[in-house]
């Protein structure tokens, strides 16, 4: 036999070639089977549904609503879609599922303020029974295909699935290239050698700022949680203690402090993403940090006057850990939907890889699925340059909440936004940061109790 | 035969039926206004009463009411920044009511006398007051830019150097009371301007004959004839001060930190951020309280300033 096989002779050759194709004939049915897995799903099961859907005003709801048309044609589902405005679509949000009728089916969740409120609320639908039922979830869906971090964040606690983590927004540090080069210097690896690098890149005579960031209160906060992140602490700690006046917090606090009063632009106290935006864009500032997902007009030659001298850096890393603040919006079904098998088609058809692959390719944010922000057809084509998905795919390994994972985050936002400011008033980090922990903490507590 | 000519003597007659029944119906007439009885209930009472109850409640939207008494306003009067925006909002309100009377009423002085061009410039002069106010606070708020706003440019033209504008808590409320000279100083002018255009030219044919200059003639029959127009413009002025919230939340939510909050900013963030509802309930009652007082006073200075008081 062991002959024949290194040696075979033209009838052995053609009785195993018969015996190949016997097999194939045979495994074929599987195969095809596997092929048109596709195809084979019923996504018209619902057909003639309407579906009520409630997105926030952005650019990756526009592209939701541009594939509500090939959505129709695949279903048979009617989807009556509209945007509104992020502030108001947390209020609208807060209110419909307080009422118990919410008038939608379908709504996008920003995961970092709204998603304890939708736990302790039982605002959303546990995806799980639906991702396990292979009769309403495609099999090409792949929920493990979205990146671990973007998983968790759009967890529970009890571990229930509310939202799919449609779009992930990383922290990051833009840099002008172009100024670094002039000084010799290269991109921070650490949070201290970011600091030395904003002293020596700030030039006030000249009108340029070594770093900008947000100085606005309650916009303020990822700043702080930022470079907090760099002690490897969070906010508030899994166990739900504040951990806001540490040495830690006061460690971030005069980061923050030192970078925008000292070598931040005149009036960064009322800055927020918009005018950083705006003094890096037209080449007033060596650094800025915020969301990745305000890179577009950078970019843009009618909008920027620093196209192509635009560095996309990972924050670096601090002290004692190193991570990229996250935050995120998640799609979800509402729990008191009734036709929340047709919203799933609608979620699991709007999360698909092609669409969070088109997301990426519009420029209008990060997906939070891994095949779309390590794919090669994003980064072709597109106006950003490689480092930019670099930049995505480094700091999607290392996110981390930016943000606690509390009820009350806007009064967070607000009690230790205005402390923040204060700093860059003169006031002192440590007794700030003191007397914002001892205002919040009432409010943090009676929240949990309610 | 003779015809009289003369009027019938004016007989008594008795009421007629249909008066009488007319009489009896007067107190039915009151059913006329009950459309208008029952939709000021809803609209008004009801809701004015069902705040005065939300403020007893400690209710966060999401969870139920508990009766707390006077709890919420116990609070309130012990919370810093309720305090603070207090002292903003009348800070706020004073200059943005002083400064646009002041400068509306010598607009209108200016616009009432014959120069050329003057149904042109007084056409620009009150565009301000047809823009939208957010609008008006986005442009704003591009100008007021440290870096590349206009303004610092054009200060730069003159030899001063930048400013902060509301990028600096010690500024923020007198750059805002520019954004509401700039908007609302016309209404003012066209107030004083109707009043200015229905005096009579009598007093001042006497006055200029009693040898009367412009400063007495201003001072002793302008100000005195135009003072109930004034008191209008005031009158809405104040009102439109003490609501101000969409200029000062589109240029700086209240800040830097706490320095622009005024009560309407606070109202809203403890309403609709913090959905707080108890709480921001109370601060209602406060705030209404406080402008029925003022309000009270304002129509009182009103009666007092008529030509014929």
């Amino acid at each position: 036999m062991s002959s024949e096989i290194l040696k075979p002779t033209r009838r052995a050759l053609l009785r195993n070639a018969a015996a190949l194709g016997a097999l194939g004939t045979l495994a074929a049915p599987a195969i095809i089977r596997e092929a048109n897995a596709q195809s084979s799903f019923n996504w018209k099961r619902f057909a003639g549904t309407k579906l009520d859907v409630m997105l926030v005003k952005n650019p990756r709801s526009d592209l939701l609503q541009a594939h509500e048309k090939e959505f129709t044609e695949l279903t048979g589902i009617q989807v009556s879609s509209e945007q509104v405005p992020e502030q108001q679509q947390r209020q609208k949000a807060m209110i419909e599922f307080s009422s118990g009728k919410p008038a939608f089916d379908v709504t996008m969740l920003a995961l970092h303020v709204q998603k304890r409120l939708s736990a302790k609320g039982k605002w959303m639908e546990d995806l799980r029974p639906y991702l396990a039922d292979a009769s309403l979830t495609s099999p090409d869906f792949d929920y493990a295909d979205f990146a671990a971090g973007a998983v968790e964040f759009g967890k529970q606690a009890d571990g229930s699935i509310d939202t799919l983590p449609h779009f992930m927004d990383f922290w990051m540090v833009y840099y002008n290239k172009e100024m670094f080069a002039q000084k010799g210097l290269e991109y921070p690896k650490t949070m201290d050698e970011l600091v030395a690098a904003a002293g020596k890149l700030n030039d006030p005579s000249k009108g340029i700022a070594g770093f900008v960031s947000r100085g606005l209160k309650n916009a303020n906060i990822p700043v702080w949680t930022s470079w907090l992140l760099g002690q490897g602490l969070e906010t508030v700690s899994a166990d739900g203690k504040l951990q806001t006046d540490g040495p830690e917090a006061v460690w971030a606090a005069d980061m923050y402090r030192k970078l925008n009063k000292d070598y931040g632009p005149p009036g960064t106290i009322g800055f927020n993403w918009n005018e950083c935006q705006t003094t890096f864009m037209q080449g007033r500032a060596a650094m800025w940090l915020d969301g990745i997902g305000f890179a577009t007009p950078l970019e843009d030659p009618t909008k920027s006057r620093i196209v192509g001298k635009v560095g996309y850096g990972v924050t670096p890393a601090g002290p004692k850990a190193h991570h990229s603040a996250l935050f995120g919006d998640g799609l979800g079904i509402a729990r008191a939907s009734k036709n929340k098998q047709a919203a799933w088609l609608y979620v699991q058809f709007m999360c698909n890889k092609g669409h969070q692959l088109a997301m990426i390719k519009a420029g209008a944010g990060a997906p939070g699925r891994l095949s779309a922000l390590s794919s090669p057809e994003a980064a072709a084509g597109s106006r950003f340059p490689k480092q930019y998905f670099e930049c995505l795919a480094e700091s999607g390994k290392i996110a981390r909440a930016g943000l606690p994972q509390i009820i009350p985050v806007t009064e967070f936002r607000d009690v230790f936004g205005v402390a923040l400011t204060n700093t860059l008033s003169g006031a002192d980090s440590a007794t700030e940061l003191k007397k914002a922990t001892e205002t919040f903490k009432p409010i943090l507590e009676k929240s949990e109790q309610a | 035969m003779t015809i009289s000519t003369s009027m019938p003597a004016a007989v008594p007659r008795p009421p007629s039926v249909a008066f009488q029944h007319s009489a009896d119906f007067t107190p039915r007439y009151w059913l006329f206004s009950l459309p208008a009885v029952l939709i000021i209930a809803g609209v008004i009472v009801f809701p004015w009463l069902f705040t005065l109850y939300m403020s007893t409640q400690d209710w966060k939207i999401g969870g139920g009411p508990e009766f707390v008494g006077l709890q919420n306003f116990a609070e309130l009067f012990r919370d810093a920044r309720f305090i603070e925006s207090m002292g903003h909002t009348a800070y706020f309100t004073i200059l943005a009511v002083v400064l646009p009377i002041v400068f509306g009423t010598a607009a209108a002085l200016v616009f009432h006398r014959e120069f050329p061009l003057r149904g042109l410039l007084r056409t620009v002069f009150v565009m301000p007051m047809m823009a939208t106010p957010v609008a008006v606070a986005l442009v704003w708020t591009m100008m007021f830019h440290p870096q590349l706003g206009v303004l610092n440019y054009l200060l730069s033209t003159v030899g001063i150097g930048p400013q902060n504008w509301v990028y600096d808590p010690g500024t923020v409320i007198p750059t805002l009371i520019l954004v509401e000279v700039w908007h609302w100083t016309p209404l003012v002018m066209l107030i004083v301007l109707g009043g200015l255009a229905g005096l009579p030219k009598e007093p001042y044919e006497s006055a200029l004959i009693d040898g009367a200059n412009n400063w007495h003639m201003f001072r002793h029959i302008t100000l005195p004839l135009v003072w109930p127009f004034i008191m209008v413009a005031i009158v809405i002025r104040t009102i439109d001060a003490l609501k101000a919230f969409d200029t000062i939340f589109v240029i700086t939510q209240g800040g830097p930190g706490t320095a622009s909050e005024t009560l309407n900013i606070f109202l809203y963030l403890q309403a609709f951020q913090f959905y707080k509802i108890g709480y921001a309930s109370a601060v209602v009652v406060i705030f209404f309280v406080m402008i029925i007082m003022l309000s009270l006073l304002l129509l009182y200075a009103r009666q007092k300033s008529k030509w014929n008081a």
